[in-house]
């Protein structure tokens, strides 16, 4: 039984339609909010947009130019900028949607006239957005430190590849943000994020890696974007860019579908 | 039916379990308009549940909710309430402010920031983060948001929760306005002295099922009617046989006498004791009728 009823036939209550407000003013709102919010917690915006950089810096710039030529400045500009599009989707979506979860604050909203949607939606620009200042603050240091020299296009399309690449990750931020509790999912989500990032071939060369990892490694997100991020910065890929797409996009769905269903399971 | 008349939201025959356990009996429950309506109970009485259905966060396994004669799950049916609860964090960057004005971009005809502060009393704290502030302004900004799109039904969760003195007086004094403009509130409260400060009809949930709902002297009728107090030398044994007496004891030289009807047992106590003095005749308030009633319902 379902609590819709159909009064109307005997009820006279004036009957007061919704009155439409428009959709985007809530959902820019919203998505304004998410982000301010990230913004001005630490334990998001240092691990966001503090530790790629760092990582960058050390591991790219300092370390990595010194071994390397201008292709290696190209390949771990890709590798980090990869690396740095992960957290704001797993961390950003996954972390504050559990938290949402645990401290009341998705069921009050359910109970809001929120237009439906508008949530998830908000989450979901506010990680495109963290995606995108990751991948120019990543590209600035390349430019200006790691000394990388690209064709403007070739720096525009890492960055569309940077805020839509974030997606698959934050579909998998929701999925875990609803089947993980509260403070459970900072550690499920870092024991995605970092052995992720490993098994995906950003901090070493799949080539180096046993046999196992590298076949394993078509079953990781984060290994289909450093190949669309490679061959963006013009390293050669290991097969097509469609085949990488294809795979982003089908997990992503996947994960969407999945976490929608989970959350679903709350009402 | 009337406009005017009809509820401003019910649970009819409503049952509600959570696998085995039946959290709701098949409860009934009018929320009327331009009155406050206090649903009292103990914790796990099944008051969480019912607001949960009346907020169309949950479906009811039996029965009816509506709210506005719809369902609570519409979105023109929300945009006619307003919900602070007990339970939701806010988050803690956020200036108070900002909060306020996402919160009222849900509403169609929202308050203008400048009256909702001033009405809500926060209007010192609106660039502060929510975080930074004390639990007592914690709970009036949440009130702020639960009014903030002028609703006609309000549902508050213990609103009152960590709030001084003044600052509870004052948010009765806005709900009690809120009422008079025909405003409907659902309160949940443990405080009792709120429920009866506030409702005009209190339902008490036991169990699932409520066993008692009136207005609020209703439902003081039914506790223990009279406690008298006083200074006397006589012994309680011998008062506590008295006819209509229900409880006697001594506690230094002061003898307190339960009973349902003062008059008949004070002449006796004044006929019995001529040094009697310091004589109190006191109504037993809500909260001895609360517990009365949820004694007698186990």
């Amino acid at each position: 039984m379902t609590a819709q009823v159909d009064s109307g036939a005997i009820s006279t209550a004036p009957r007061i339609a919704a009155i439409r407000i428009p959709s985007v003013r809530i959902f820019l709102l919203e998505a304004r909010m998410e982000f301010l919010r990230l913004l001005r917690t630490p334990s998001f915006s240092v691990p966001i947009l503090v530790f790629p950089l760092m990582f960058y810096l050390l591991f790219g710039i300092f370390l990595g130019s010194r071994y390397g030529g201008a292709s290696a400045g190209r390949h771990l500009l890709a590798n980090f900028t990869v690396f740095g599009v992960m957290a704001p989707g797993l961390l950003g979506v996954g972390v504050t949607l559990a938290m949402d979860r645990d401290r009341g604050l998705l069921e009050l909203k359910r109970a809001l006239p929120m237009p439906p949607g508008i949530y998830l939606a908000a989450k979901l620009t506010m990680s495109m957005v963290f995606a995108g200042i990751v991948s120019i603050l990543v590209m600035v240091l390349a430019a200006v430190l790691g000394q990388v020299v690209l064709p403007l296009i070739q720096w525009g399309m890492l960055f569309v590849l940077a805020v839509f690449g974030v997606l698959p990750f934050s579909a998998l931020g929701l999925l875990v943000g609803t089947l993980a509790k509260g403070q459970a999912a900072p550690a499920v989500i870092n024991l995605i994020y970092l052995p992720m990032s490993f098994l995906s071939g950003l901090w070493m060369p799949l080539q180096l890696l046993p046999h196992v990892i590298a076949q394993l490694a078509p079953l990781w997100p984060a290994y289909h974007l450093v190949q669309l991020a490679q061959s963006v910065v013009g390293a050669p890929e290991r097969s097509g860019v469609g085949a990488h797409l294809l795979a982003l996009g089908g997990m992503a769905a996947v994960f969407f579908i999945a976490a929608r269903r989970g959350l679903g399971r709350f009402s | 039916m009337n406009s005017t008349k009809s509820p401003a939201a019910m649970l009819e025959g409503v049952v509600k379990r959570y696998g085995a356990n039946t959290a709701l009996d098949g409860i009934n429950l009018g929320i009327e308009r331009g009155k406050v309506t206090a649903l009292l109970g103990p914790n796990g009485a099944g008051k969480s549940t019912a607001i949960s259905l009346l907020l169309g966060l949950s479906l009811p396994d039996a029965g009816r909710v509506e709210i506005f004669g719809e369902s609570p799950r519409r979105l023109s049916t929300r945009q006619r309430i307003g919900v602070m609860l007990q339970s939701a964090t806010l988050p803690e960057t956020l200036r108070v402010g900002e909060l306020l004005l996402l919160t009222s971009s849900y509403y169609p005809q929202a308050r203008p920031l400048d009256a909702l502060a001033g009405l809500a009393g926060i209007g010192e704290f609106l660039n502060r983060p929510y975080g930074k502030l004390s639990g007592g302004q914690q709970r009036r900004v949440q009130f702020a948001l639960a009014i903030c799109g002028a609703p006609e039904l309000l549902f508050l969760d213990e609103p009152t929760t960590g709030l001084d003195i003044e600052a509870r007086e004052s948010l009765w004094t806005i709900v009690r306005t809120l009422v008079g403009e025909g405003c409907a509130v659902l309160l949940t409260t443990h405080y009792l002295e709120e429920a009866e400060a506030l409702a005009d009809r209190v339902a008490v949930l036991m169990r699932g099922h409520i066993v008692t709902e009136g207005t609020v002297d209703e439902i003081r009728a039914q506790g223990v009617c009279r406690r008298i107090r006083c200074i006397s030398r006589l012994p309680a044994d011998q008062v506590r046989q008295w006819p209509g007496v229900s409880k006697a004891a001594r506690q230094d030289h002061w003898l307190d006498v339960e009973t349902r009807t003062a008059e008949p047992v004070v002449r006796r106590l004044l006929d019995e004791d001529p040094c009697l003095a310091e004589l109190e005749v006191r109504r037993a308030g809500l909260a001895e009728a609360f517990v009365q009633i949820t004694k007698e319902a186990v």
